[in-house]
């Protein structure tokens, strides 16, 4: 099955409808153990991403994921913002100057966008923060495992984080008063993996 | 749970609705680049051979950071949505259109987005040929312990941080003396904070946290999150000096040293409590044989809408009172 630039675009307006109809829900997590924002932060980038990506023409899978990942830079800042944003210019380079992939190259979109997230913000798996869903995911990934699979890893990750106290970003400073609550940022980060791996499927 | 009344059209823009207001109410004081809607430039004040002084951050704060953009104070502001730091772009604008030649010093309170994002607009403006250096405040002393000062959150300290290396700026002092005053300033500078009910965000309208009834949280951030603990609320007085307890201990000053004091809203407390709150700060500061050299008291660096309010000392020295005193003319805080 192929997966084209056209395709590329759907899956940035599957971001941002599934960011829309969270968006309360990660700002309540939020709220919790942070600044009750990430919901916001995630429906507004995703809202720009996606319609920057509708309007690339005949563009390639690499133009597609640029164009989405300077909209969300721009639309959001925050935390978020360089993190997917890096992600996505990772993730188009991995898909590349091409019409088109198969859908299950996704897998290495997903790698890349772990890659990314590490290279911009500097965490490590177990600090509670977003690389807690993409890191496991991109293992599964990596190891070709189906969209199921990849999919219940972000998931399990995004949950594991409950368990953990934070030591990166603005929960850090509640030491362990964050412990028993999801990250809201890996929990948003499990549902775009659903998304690509959705895509996966066809 | 109904949602919290304020006085917004459209949450989503609440910020660029609230810029233009602040455009419209000071023409005199700032200006705004025509394709840079979130960098707000200082009319007077930016020259050549000038260091360029650029703060920012989320919105919500008002007013901080716009409040703070003038002449002898900050040269320009890069203005986030609520809560969340700017992207690289508004920062980059603001440092060219106010830029002296004489090098950016970005000064913010220190937040993992913040220092993302500023960090890629340094990079941008090393790569037009402009130098950019960062000093990041950390002067919540509630937010990480004393032998971690780099992880500390800034906070209301921004005011006197801001206000010594604008000065130091408005001198026409080197990059390294602007950047060594700041860092000086933010070294002796310590806040810390309660809040009496959670604020709520303009596109959500729903209070950011639970605070039940007869409770306070202390140490809380400036963005809704939450403190070191929570507590039953207590008198003006015990809390000052719960608060002062924790500054005097960190600020190690000898009898006889002077102080800047802030005693700064969240947004909804009002001055009769702030002022209630300062009486003590004074009778505490006096029996520690400090000498108060100046006070502000009000909304300096706002959490929207939340009750609360967070004391913070400055330990001054020479150079930091010339700074202090140095005069200012910005749209929220003027000086001399």
């Amino acid at each position: 099955m192929e997966f084209t630039a056209e395709d590329a675009k759907g899956l940035f307006a599957a971001f941002a409808a599934r960011m829309q109809a969270e968006r309360d829900a990660l700002c309540a997590l939020d709220g919790v153990i942070g600044d009750a924002d990430h919901g916001i932060a995630m429906e507004q980038g995703m809202n720009a991403a996606a319609e920057a990506a509708k309007t690339v023409e005949a563009g390639t899978l690499q133009d597609v994921f640029n164009a989405a990942a300077k909209a969300f830079l721009n639309a959001v800042g925050a935390s978020s913002g360089p993190l997917y944003a890096t992600a996505f210019l990772r993730a188009g380079k991995a898909a590349g100057a091409r019409p088109s992939m198969t859908a299950g190259e996704l897998r290495t979109v997903i790698v890349a966008m772990r890659d990314g997230i590490v290279q911009r913000g500097k965490a490590e798996p177990g600090q509670k923060t977003m690389l807690d869903a993409w890191a496991p995911a991109a293992q599964a990934a990596e190891a070709g495992a189906d969209a199921e699979a990849i999919a219940a890893a972000a998931r399990d990750g995004a949950e594991a984080t409950r368990q953990m106290v934070a030591t990166l970003g603005r929960a850090a400073r509640l030491g362990d008063r964050s412990l028993g609550h999801p990250d809201p940022g890996a929990v948003s980060a499990s549902m775009l993996v659903e998304e690509i791996c959705r895509a996966m499927r066809g | 749970m109904s949602l919290t009344q304020k006085l917004i059209n459209d949450g989503n823009a609440a910020v660029d609705e609230m810029l233009a207001g602040v455009i419209a109410a000071h023409p005199e004081h700032l200006w705004r680049p025509d394709n840079a809607p979130r960098a707000v430039i200082a009319k007077h004040g930016p020259r050549p051979g000038k260091v360029t002084l650029v703060v920012g951050g989320g919105s919500g704060h008002e007013p901080t950071f716009l409040g703070y953009v003038g002449k002898g104070l900050a040269d320009a502001a890069a203005i986030g949505n609520v809560f969340a730091s700017p992207p690289p772009q508004p920062a980059v604008d603001a440092a060219l259109a106010a830029n002296g030649g004489a090098g950016v010093l970005f000064l913010y309170g220190n937040y993992a987005g913040d220092v993302m994002n500023f960090d890629m607009a340094a990079e941008l403006l090393e790569m037009e040929g402009v130098e950019a250096r960062t000093v990041l405040t950390t002067d919540d002393i509630a937010s990480a312990p004393r032998d971690q000062r780099g992880k500390r959150r800034g906070v209301a300290g921004n005011v006197f941080i801001f206000k010594a290396a604008g000065a130091a700026a408005d001198m026409m002092l080197p990059l390294d003396e602007v950047e060594r005053i700041a860092r000086h300033a933010n070294a002796r500078t310590f806040t810390m904070g309660v809040a009496l009910s959670s604020c709520s965000l303009p596109q959500t309208r729903r209070p950011s946290f639970d605070l039940p009834a007869g409770e306070m949280e202390i140490g809380m951030g400036i963005h809704g999150e939450p403190g070191v603990r929570r507590g039953p609320l207590r008198t003006a007085n015990e809390v000052a000096d719960e608060i002062m307890d924790a500054i005097l201990a960190e600020m190690d000053a000898p009898r006889g040293a002077r102080v800047a004091v802030l005693v700064n809203s969240l947004g909804a407390t009002p001055l009769m409590e702030l002022y209630i709150l300062n009486a003590r700060v004074a009778e505490r500061l006096a029996a520690a044989g400090l000498t108060v050299h100046k006070t502000l008291v009000g909304p300096y660096c706002t959490s929207l809408d939340m009750a609360g309010a967070s004391i913070t000392i400055m330990h001054l020295d020479d150079e930091l009172q010339r700074m202090i005193d140095h005069p200012c003319d910005c749209a929220m805080f003027r000086q001399g």
